[in-house]
């Protein structure tokens, strides 16, 4: 019997090593991939809280499904993103986008 | 009453005034004729008073009189008044006669008639063209006699000074009449210096006058004539009562004061220097002003006031501290006048300080209490006064039209120069006749003339009373005599020593026509004042209807009727022996072997520097140049203007400016700038400084603002778990 | 200690080490694999949770797509074959106290909850639920929708942004 908090603390955990590769990684695709690596924890959250809470409800699933549209759909436009600014600019590297600099 | 027309007496030349200066000035003719009405209409109503007050019985004690409030002074008012007693009505008697011809004889001497030449400049006298400021002398002149009249007519000594000081005005108006007039000579003195000498030396006498005024009113709390010299307890309270000056009772100060301005207005000395030079201006005004009217109210004004004057003093007694100041300075002045008179050239110089010396007769017959002689000699006088300077103004005139008329090129001297005249009696016959009987008037001439009667009853009184005042009187009566036949002799007699004289001719009827109206006075008014001690012609004169009642009559003006003094024939023959020898004595210098052209004056060499002197007028101008005159423009340009005004005043308002501005400064650099204008800026030097603090965690890069949110979330998160869980409140 | 947990522990250790190697690896691409190998625990976390569509889902979308969509775009943004810097940026040290202190707090939080334990339910038929509650008009159709229209949105933005500009 795996108790829920493990399931939670495990989702933590993998958001938190997520968060720490959006704030410290230089290559703009790495920081994306933290942001994966977050919206991931967030769904074995979801999926956790309906196995344990209400798994005869569907809606834990359901919304998990869309929390996977709406990952994909991030994740694309966020490469196409970073893609456009390299034709620009020639570098990925986060910490040269500085143009909101005052 | 039919005297209650008074009043209206000074009015119409008053009017005559505003008329001309307002409306008339372009007209010639129009000005001449408002100013000639107005004045005559002031003569008939002056006739028909004087005619009516003879008829009075004791018009002295039924005077008519009629007063309004005028200036309110508390409970009080100061009364604007007329009054009409006995000496009133002899006033009114020649004072417009005179005022009258002498109105008439200016048309004919301001060349009314001829054209205007192009060549007279405005306020230079006319060469042979009309006066160009024809209107402008008329209306003056009608000033002047509202003056005189307002003077005559007054019920109190304010009205009186204000008629005074209107005819002061119009005297420096008039000397000053051609004021564009200037000399090549800087030491001869021109009109408008003439004039500023007038006012400024009658102004010294007017001042002391004001103060006894003031004095007077201080005392007895009114002005009126009839409640002061009308009133024995009055007088007696005022003759008692010790004034400011130790010695001098109240009436004995005020009687000083007041005859102080006496002094000024008629040409006393020590205040005689205005009248000689007065005359610059043109000859009317010279015998209105200077000879009949203006000068003899001085006199006037001393016979007004003689209760005062004379309060505590009775006939034979010890003379008041006034009287005697006017004693002594009266016949000195009567003295030291007619002895300048001996040396002059010019003609009206001659007669300016033969009006000194018998004005100074007359101040001195009142100065020993001799009333009635004084205003006898006052009328006398002003009538063959101004007919000797009207009649000199015709010679002048005469001269003038011969310097423009001689053959060849024209002269220029000096018309008024006795020396440049001569054997003008076959030139200008009635000139000549009525100056004639003039100058006899003036020199006593026994009997017939009327300034000889007037004299006699002064010298009859003098004799009578101090003996001193007598032989002065005696001495100059004969030094008149013989200037005034060397004034004949030398203008009429001979041969013409100039072209100008030669071409001489007679003037114009309005000129010669006064001239004869007054001759007629000058012979005929003394028989008015003969006394009846006087054997013969005295009790003929009373037996065929009271006809030299002026004694009675004007001496019915005071409380106490003066006793008329006893006939005595030593005064008499003095009086005849002056004058007849002094005539003598100047036919004989003068007349006998006229003066040819060139020929200097016979005096001149046995005399010598005596002579000088006398020519000069005793050196008494350049004496008050040096004593009044310098010091008082050392005043005025140094002393106040530079020293005063400029350097203390001036300085202290700039050192005060500078002060100012030093000021100023000190607050702008030390306080302002240093608390005010800087921690604004500081202040906002310290924004900018937390701003660009500030401004460090704006770095553009996402991964710091995701950090900070990061720091801020954690942070409240944190705050609230521990708010939560009690830990902080 | 039973078998459910220990199978769990394994699984946990690999998701966790591999996410680790994720962010700290040098090589992009080999973050990329790393990846992968994440993304597939995970799958089989989602099994252990008797969510066996989830599963499939995850590993043909993210690491079908997703996973493959990060590589793709990491060969197109590769500089020519240059030497690779550190991978950490300047802020590493501060966003690991942060990523730590947000561990820490919310493990803390986690553990102190008392959560409700596992129950047995027969799931077989959540699969036809799930296919069923998607297309109901009374349940989630709209969410449904709303979620294929965003996606067609995200397509259309993601050519509008990289595409080659004429």
């Amino acid at each position: 019997m795996v108790p829920l908090s493990w399931y939670l603390i495990l989702a933590a955990a993998l958001f938190c090593i997520g968060l720490y590769g959006v704030l410290a990684r230089r290559n703009a695709i790495a920081v994306l991939m933290g942001v994966e690596l977050m919206m991931n924890a967030v769904i074995i959250n979801l999926v956790a809280f309906w196995r344990y809470i209400q798994p005869t409800l569907i809606n834990g699933q359901v919304f998990a499904v869309v929390v996977f549209a709406v990952a994909a759909a991030e994740a694309s436009v966020g490469l196409a993103l970073i893609i456009s600014i390299y034709r620009r600019r020639n570098s990925v590297v986060a910490e040269d986008m500085n143009l909101l600099k005052w | 009453m039919r005297i209650e027309y008074v009043w209206l007496i000074p009015l119409p030349p008053l009017l005559s005034f505003f008329i001309i200066w307002l409306f008339t000035n372009r007209s010639k003719t129009l000005s001449h004729t408002v100013a000639i009405v107005s004045m005559a209409i002031s003569w008939v109503l002056s006739v028909i008073t004087f005619l009516f007050a003879l008829t009075i019985e004791h018009f002295g004690q039924e005077v008519f009189e009629l007063s309004v409030p005028w200036l309110p002074t508390g409970d009080t008012a100061l009364n604007m008044g007329v009054l009409v007693d006995p000496l009133t009505a002899a006033m009114l008697f020649f004072v417009p006669l005179t005022c009258l011809l002498i109105f008439i004889y200016s048309v004919g001497y301001q060349n009314y008639g001829k054209q205007l030449d192009p060549h007279d400049a405005v306020g230079s006298p006319p060469h042979n063209g009309v006066e160009p400021m024809y209107s402008r002398f008329f209306a003056f002149l009608s000033l002047f006699a509202f003056g005189m009249l307002l003077l005559v007519v007054a019920d109190n000594l304010l009205l009186l000074f204000v008629g005074w000081e209107i005819m002061g005005l119009c005297s420096y108006l008039l000397i000053g009449f051609w004021y564009g007039r200037n000399y090549a000579d800087p030491n001869q003195i021109t009109p408008r210096q003439a004039a500023v000498k007038a006012f400024m030396t009658t102004r010294v006498g007017d001042v002391a006058m004001m103060l006894g005024i003031v004095y007077l009113y201080f005392q007895t709390g009114t002005l009126s004539f009839r409640e002061i010299l009308y009133n024995e307890e009055v007088l007696l309270q005022l003759a008692e009562t010790p004034s400011y000056l130790a010695g001098l009772s109240v009436a004995g100060l005020v009687g000083l004061l007041l005859f102080a301005g006496a002094v000024g207005k008629s040409a006393q000395f020590p205040l005689h220097v205005w009248l000689p030079d007065a005359m610059e201006g043109p000859t009317p005004v010279s015998a209105m002003i200077h000879a009949a009217t203006m000068v003899s109210a001085g006199v006037y004004a001393m016979v007004r006031m003689f209760p005062l004057l004379s309060a505590g003093w009775h006939h034979g007694g010890e003379l008041t501290a006034p009287m005697m100041a006017m004693g002594f300075i009266g016949s000195f002045t009567a003295l030291f006048a007619a002895t300048i008179a001996v040396a002059q050239k010019d003609v009206k110089k001659v007669l300016a300080y033969s009006t000194i010396s018998q004005l100074g007769y007359m101040i001195a017959a009142l100065g020993i209490g001799a009333y009635v002689a004084a205003a006898f000699h006052l009328i006398t006088h002003a009538f063959f006064k101004a007919l000797l300077f009207l009649g000199s103004g015709s010679v002048i005139h005469g001269v003038e039209h011969g310097m423009h008329h001689a053959p060849g090129a024209h002269e220029h001297l000096d018309p008024q120069d006795m020396f440049n005249m001569g054997g003008l009696r076959r030139k200008m016959p009635v000139t000549f006749w009525t100056f004639l009987i003039g100058g006899f008037a003036l020199a006593g001439f026994p009997f017939i003339t009327a300034g000889f009667w007037s004299k006699d009853e002064i010298l009859a009184d003098a004799f009578a009373s101090q003996q001193i005042v007598f032989w002065v009187l005696v001495l100059s009566a004969l030094l008149t005599a013989f200037y005034t036949m060397r004034q004949i002799s030398l203008t009429f007699l001979g041969e013409p020593r100039t072209h100008s004289a030669e071409h001489a001719s007679e003037t114009t009827w309005t000129m010669t026509t006064p001239l004869v109206i007054l001759a007629f006075f000058a012979l005929f008014a003394g028989f008015v004042g003969v006394p009846e001690s006087f054997p013969g012609l005295g009790e003929f004169l009373h037996n065929l209807g009271n006809f030299n009642r002026f004694h009675e009559f004007v001496g019915g003006t005071l409380l106490e009727h003066p006793e008329a003094v006893e006939f005595n024939i030593f005064p008499l023959v003095a009086s005849i022996v002056a004058s007849l020898g002094g005539l003598t004595l100047g036919w004989l210098v003068y007349g006998l072997n006229p003066l040819k052209q060139g020929q200097a004056d016979p005096l001149a060499a046995p005399l010598g520097p005596i002579y000088t002197l006398l020519e000069r007028k005793y050196f008494f101008d350049e004496l008050y140049d040096y004593v009044f005159v310098r010091p008082a423009k050392w005043i005025s340009e140094v002393l106040t203007y530079r020293i005063m005004d400029k350097i203390i005043i001036d300085g202290f308002l700039h050192g005060v400016a500078r002060a100012a501005v030093v000021v100023g400064n000190f607050f702008k650099d030390e306080l302002e700038k240093k608390t005010i204008d800087n921690p604004p800026i500081y202040l906002a030097n310290a924004i900018q400084w937390v701003g660009k603090s500030f401004r460090v965690i704006q770095t553009g890069r996402v991964q710091n603002y995701l950090l900070i949110g990061m720091l801020v979330v954690l942070a409240f998160s944190g705050v609230y778990y521990l708010m939560l869980a009690g830990v902080l409140k | 200690m039973d078998i459910s947990q220990i199978i769990f522990l394994i699984v946990a250790a690999v998701t966790i080490i591999s996410a680790a190697l994720v962010v700290t690896s040098r090589h992009l691409v080999h973050a990329a694999l790393w990846l992968i190998v994440t993304l597939f625990s995970v799958a089989v976390l989602f099994v252990l949770l008797e969510a066996g569509f989830l599963a499939v889902v995850q590993v043909v979308l993210y690491i079908g797509a997703i996973a493959v969509l990060i590589l793709i775009a990491m060969m197109l943004t590769r500089k020519a074959m240059s030497d690779e810097p550190a991978q950490a940026n300047s802020q590493w040290q501060i966003s690991l106290v942060v990523a730590a202190a947000a561990f820490i707090g919310l493990a803390g939080l986690l553990n102190a909850n008392a959560w409700p334990g596992l129950t047995t339910v027969d799931l077989s038929g959540s699969l036809t639920q799930l296919g069923m509650a998607l297309v109901r008009p009374d349940e989630f159709v709209l969410p449904f929708e709303v979620a294929s229209v965003l996606l067609i949105i995200a397509l259309v933005g993601a050519i509008a942004v990289a595409g080659e500009k004429k």
